[in-house]
């Protein structure tokens, strides 16, 4: 193919942040009119990549040419002018603006006073390209799936040639993610090329034409999507070959380790974020949450963990209600909670201080005297690293020079130190590469194995299907219902995730969330809200 | 009694129109997601600058030009260690108070009996007169308390509507709007951020020194070695930008509010002898406490703002506020 053929052409691109080789002399072409898939594990430099071509950086070196021609691309404007649009990952709209307005802010020709019929205009637009757009919706009151529409919108109504999608899959339902690649396949046709980022095998082989593959910010190579399998894509991403199975070992139930019932919590605006919700865990299971990200996944974990308030509603563990008790009672009687942010660094860790110091975080007044143990908690830190096979220069590093994967274990690793009979666990592998997302898997089998009750929310189905023995699906803070994960399809989770079905009153003599051997008779857990009465607050 | 009236309300308008050039011009600045803290200092440079041109020209043009381009440059450093070299606008903003001041007690000991009295500047005197609005200003106990005031007062409200409408009515406005709730939105865009940045805080900042100005004129023009001109109006400026939720047009309404406690420390004794019974009690109340009161009640403002945006979930604070953007950040 001649070099003019090509939409946009990237030869020899680096990108080092500090010491940090982001990019190493990328070769990368897009052919017009078709839709390539940028693959590649957490940290191969995709959105790096992809942000040199929308101006967000500067490359420190190589060059870019559009049809043949060499082109420099300094900033967003510049990337705009080309033709270049991109959808961001963490969406930049305002929130507190209209539809129409975090349209209208960027069109070049709107004039100086803000025209009346704006919203008329950008509706037409919207339509011209095959979107219903209510344009004086404030972005703030859409769904995820609603503001993603409107950055493609705005990206189409600039102009752009060739979209970039990064990751757009990621905060999507299955049927939403259907929707996209609809619009993507339309896009296609009235002749826009697509760069679509992401890691998750099954949509590379739905969407795209062909797949270029990055690791540890080098290109390995470009293929064809009907030329290749999934097994090889891994192997070219990963480096290796790889096992992509988890393991779901079978364990004797225990009786529920922990329940709740009628929970009710607030999110931090004052809104509902749980409503009502019942559920159990056993001894020896696995209960995933799925649920689209923002549905009280926080909120619950939080609650359960008596790091937030509960408005109404029982937590029964092993026979005693937990409601109004503080985090450190709650974590002494044996339940622990490890929460991933989407920062990843903002919950349960103090960054700065080094991996000894953050595991004695947790129990470190558990020593009598004035003075911490310091001998007990380097030991501890020591067994957890060799434990999980953390890779950390020492116990005295501080966290934050370590890798997410190591982070993250850290933390699961003091949580699972205090021997806890219930182990909450919010996004584990989040960011994290194939690799470390196995071991985690792993060390959460682990835990099952030793008869320890795992509350797993996650956000890749895929897996939840594979790992969990059982999946409740949460819909704005509402249970949809309970169930087995072996006998579910993603789709019927999908529609369970946007509240399109309910499962919930299916049996009329055993509502879902409710265990028939209860540790608690019917009176018991009427009785069971005045009992907390007088713990502490 | 209604001459009472008037000259009371005639007052408020007096004390309250420093703090609406000043509170309008903050809410420039913070509108573009900056928050700057050297309102004080900005103002009394604007103050200094401005009244010392003034007087030299006896022109009171020159005096309110000056004082917007003095203080519009004090708006650029504040820029220039913010936006471009990312320091905490925090630091930057209470640095540029210290040395403000500074500035103000600086140059009047050093002018000493140098100093120009604004008695000796006629035309300069004579275009801070009254303008009556004809019409208005004879309606009767109101019409002389709001419609017979120097021009500085009208420019203060023309300017905050001004502003009001720039924000809710143009594409500037909007584009500026949307820097202060999501500066990478807007960069990804290709709004120049830079540039909006710059110019508006430096614009803001000039609006402030024009306050300033307005202030020492009012106080007859005389340096006094001990208090400054400005006196914490630039803080409660900040406290008020709180107060009328980041609108100007609402700023027009919360410095009234500000300036009748003001008054109220000035025209406590005439109002007690006026009205004996009714509030005969407020010659009781000790002089100071007067001066603080409007200190006190900002702090009340401020817990009620505090505890109105709690309740309605949010105010109309810019989400970016206070927070440096730099496009490369990951």
């Amino acid at each position: 193919m001649a070099a003019a053929d090509y939409a946009i052409e990237l030869r020899g691109i680096s990108k080092n942040f500090g010491s940090v080789a982001a990019n190493k002399n990328i070769n990368l072409n897009l052919r017009r009119g078709e839709i390539l898939a940028l693959l590649g594990e957490n940290g191969s430099g995709k959105t790096t990549l992809m942000n040199m071509l929308s101006g967000i950086y500067p490359p420190d070196s190589g060059s870019v040419f559009m049809d043949g021609k060499q082109v420099v691309i300094n900033s967003p404007d510049d990337a705009r002018r080309l033709g270049i649009g991109m959808v961001h990952q963490h969406f930049k709209l305002v929130d507190r603006f209209t539809a129409a307005d975090n349209v209208w802010m960027g069109k070049k020709d709107s004039g100086f006073l803000l025209k009346k019929d704006r919203n008329k205009e950008i509706e037409a637009i919207a339509a011209e390209f095959g979107f219903e757009l209510e344009p004086t919706k404030i972005v703030a009151n859409m769904s995820v799936s609603e503001k993603q529409t409107l950055e493609i919108i705005k990206v189409l109504c600039y102009g752009a040639k060739i979209i970039i999608l990064d990751e757009p899959t990621a905060v999507l339902t299955v049927q939403e993610t259907k929707k996209l690649f609809d619009v993507c396949r339309k896009m296609k046709e009235s002749g826009h090329s697509i760069i679509i980022i992401t890691h998750k095998l099954n949509e590379v082989m739905e969407i795209s034409d062909r797949v270029a593959v990055l690791r540890k910010g080098e290109y390995i190579d470009t293929v064809e999507t009907d030329k290749v399998t999934k097994m090889k894509l891994t192997e070219l991403m990963v480096g290796r070959k790889i096992e992509l199975n988890i393991d779901r070992p079978h364990m004797e139930k225990t009786k529920p380790l922990l329940e709740v019932r009628d929970l009710c919590v607030d999110s931090d605006e004052g809104t509902t974020a749980v409503d009502n919700m019942s559920f159990y865990i056993r001894g020896g299971e696995i209960l995933g949450v799925a649920g689209i990200a923002g549905s009280g996944q926080k909120e619950l974990c939080e609650a359960v963990a008596g790091l937030r308030k509960i408005k109404s509603g029982k937590i029964v563990h092993k026979g005693r209600n937990l409601v109004g008790m503080n985090a450190k009672r709650i974590s002494a009687a044996g339940i622990a909670m490890s929460f991933i942010p989407e920062d990843r660094l903002g919950m349960g860790l103090a960054p700065s201080l080094s991996v000894a110091d953050n595991v004695i975080l947790k129990d470190y007044s558990d020593t009598k005297g004035l003075m911490v143990d310091r001998k007990r908690a380097r030991s501890q830190a020591e067994s957890i690293v060799k434990m999980l096979n953390i890779a950390t220069p020492s116990i005295d590093t501080p966290v934050r020079r370590l890798s997410g994967g190591n982070v993250q274990k850290v933390l699961l690793g003091r949580e699972i130190k205090s021997d806890p009979d219930v182990l909450i666990t919010a996004y584990p592998v989040r960011g994290l590469d194939i690799n470390s997302s196995y071991t985690i898997y792993d060390i959460i089998n682990e835990q099952k194995k030793k008869g320890v009750g795992v509350l797993f929310i996650g956000e890749d189905l895929d897996v939840m299907m594979a790992l969990c023995d059982k999946i409740m699906v949460m819909c704005h803070g509402r249970l949809q219902g309970v169930v087995h994960a072996n006998k579910v399809t993603k789709e019927e989770l999908g529609l369970m995730m946007t509240g399109a079905v309910s499962l919930v009153n299916v049996k009329a003599d055993s509502p879902a969330g409710i265990a028939r051997d209860s540790a608690f008779t019917e009176e018991e857990w009427e009785e069971a809200s005045d009992m907390s009465e007088g713990e502490d607050k | 009694m209604f001459e009472v009236i008037t000259l009371f309300l005639f007052n408020i308008v007096i004390y309250s129109i420093p703090l609406l050039f000043a509170t309008s011009g903050e809410i420039m600045v913070e509108k573009s997601g900056s928050l700057n803290l050297g309102v004080e200092g900005t103002m009394a440079v604007g103050a200094v600058a401005g009244y010392l041109i003034g007087c030299r020209c006896d022109s009171l043009l020159a005096g309110v030009l000056v004082s917007f381009i003095a203080s519009a440059l004090v708006g650029s450093i504040f820029c220039l260690f913010t936006i471009t070299l990312q320091a905490n606008q925090n630091v930057t903003g209470l640095t540029i108070t210290t040395i403000g001041v500074a500035v103000y007690f600086f140059i009047g000991n050093a002018l000493g009996p140098k100093w120009p009295a604004m008695r000796e500047c006629e035309r300069l005197v004579n275009s801070i007169s009254a303008i009556e609005i004809p019409g208005l200003s004879k309606i009767p106990v109101i019409g002389k308390a709001f419609f017979s005031h120097n021009i500085l007062v009208y420019l203060a409200v023309i300017i905050a509507v001004v502003i009001w409408l720039y924000f809710g009515k143009t594409t500037c406005g909007l584009r500026l709007r949307a820097i202060g709730e999501n500066p990478g939105a807007a960069d990804a865009l290709g709004i120049n951020i830079v540039r909006y940045k710059y110019l508006h805080i430096m614009a803001g900042s000039g609006i402030m020194g024009i306050g300033g100005l307005y202030m020492g004129l009012n106080m007859g023009g005389t340096f006094e070695g001990s208090n400054c001109w400005i006196n914490g109006y630039g803080w409660i400026a900040i406290a008020l930008v709180i107060f009328a939720d980041w609108s100007t047009a609402k700023a027009i309404f919360g410095t009234f509010v500000f300036g009748f406690f003001n008054t109220l420390r000035v025209y406590n004794m005439p109002l007690a002898t006026t009205f004996p019974k009714t509030l005969g009690w407020l010659s009781g109340i000790p002089a100071q406490f007067f001066s603080a009161l409007p200190f006190i009640v900002t702090l009340i403002v401020l817990i009620v703002s505090s505890i109105r945006s709690r309740r309605h979930g949010s105010s109309n604070a810019p989400t970016a506020i206070g927070l440096n953007y730099y496009r490369e950040d990951r």
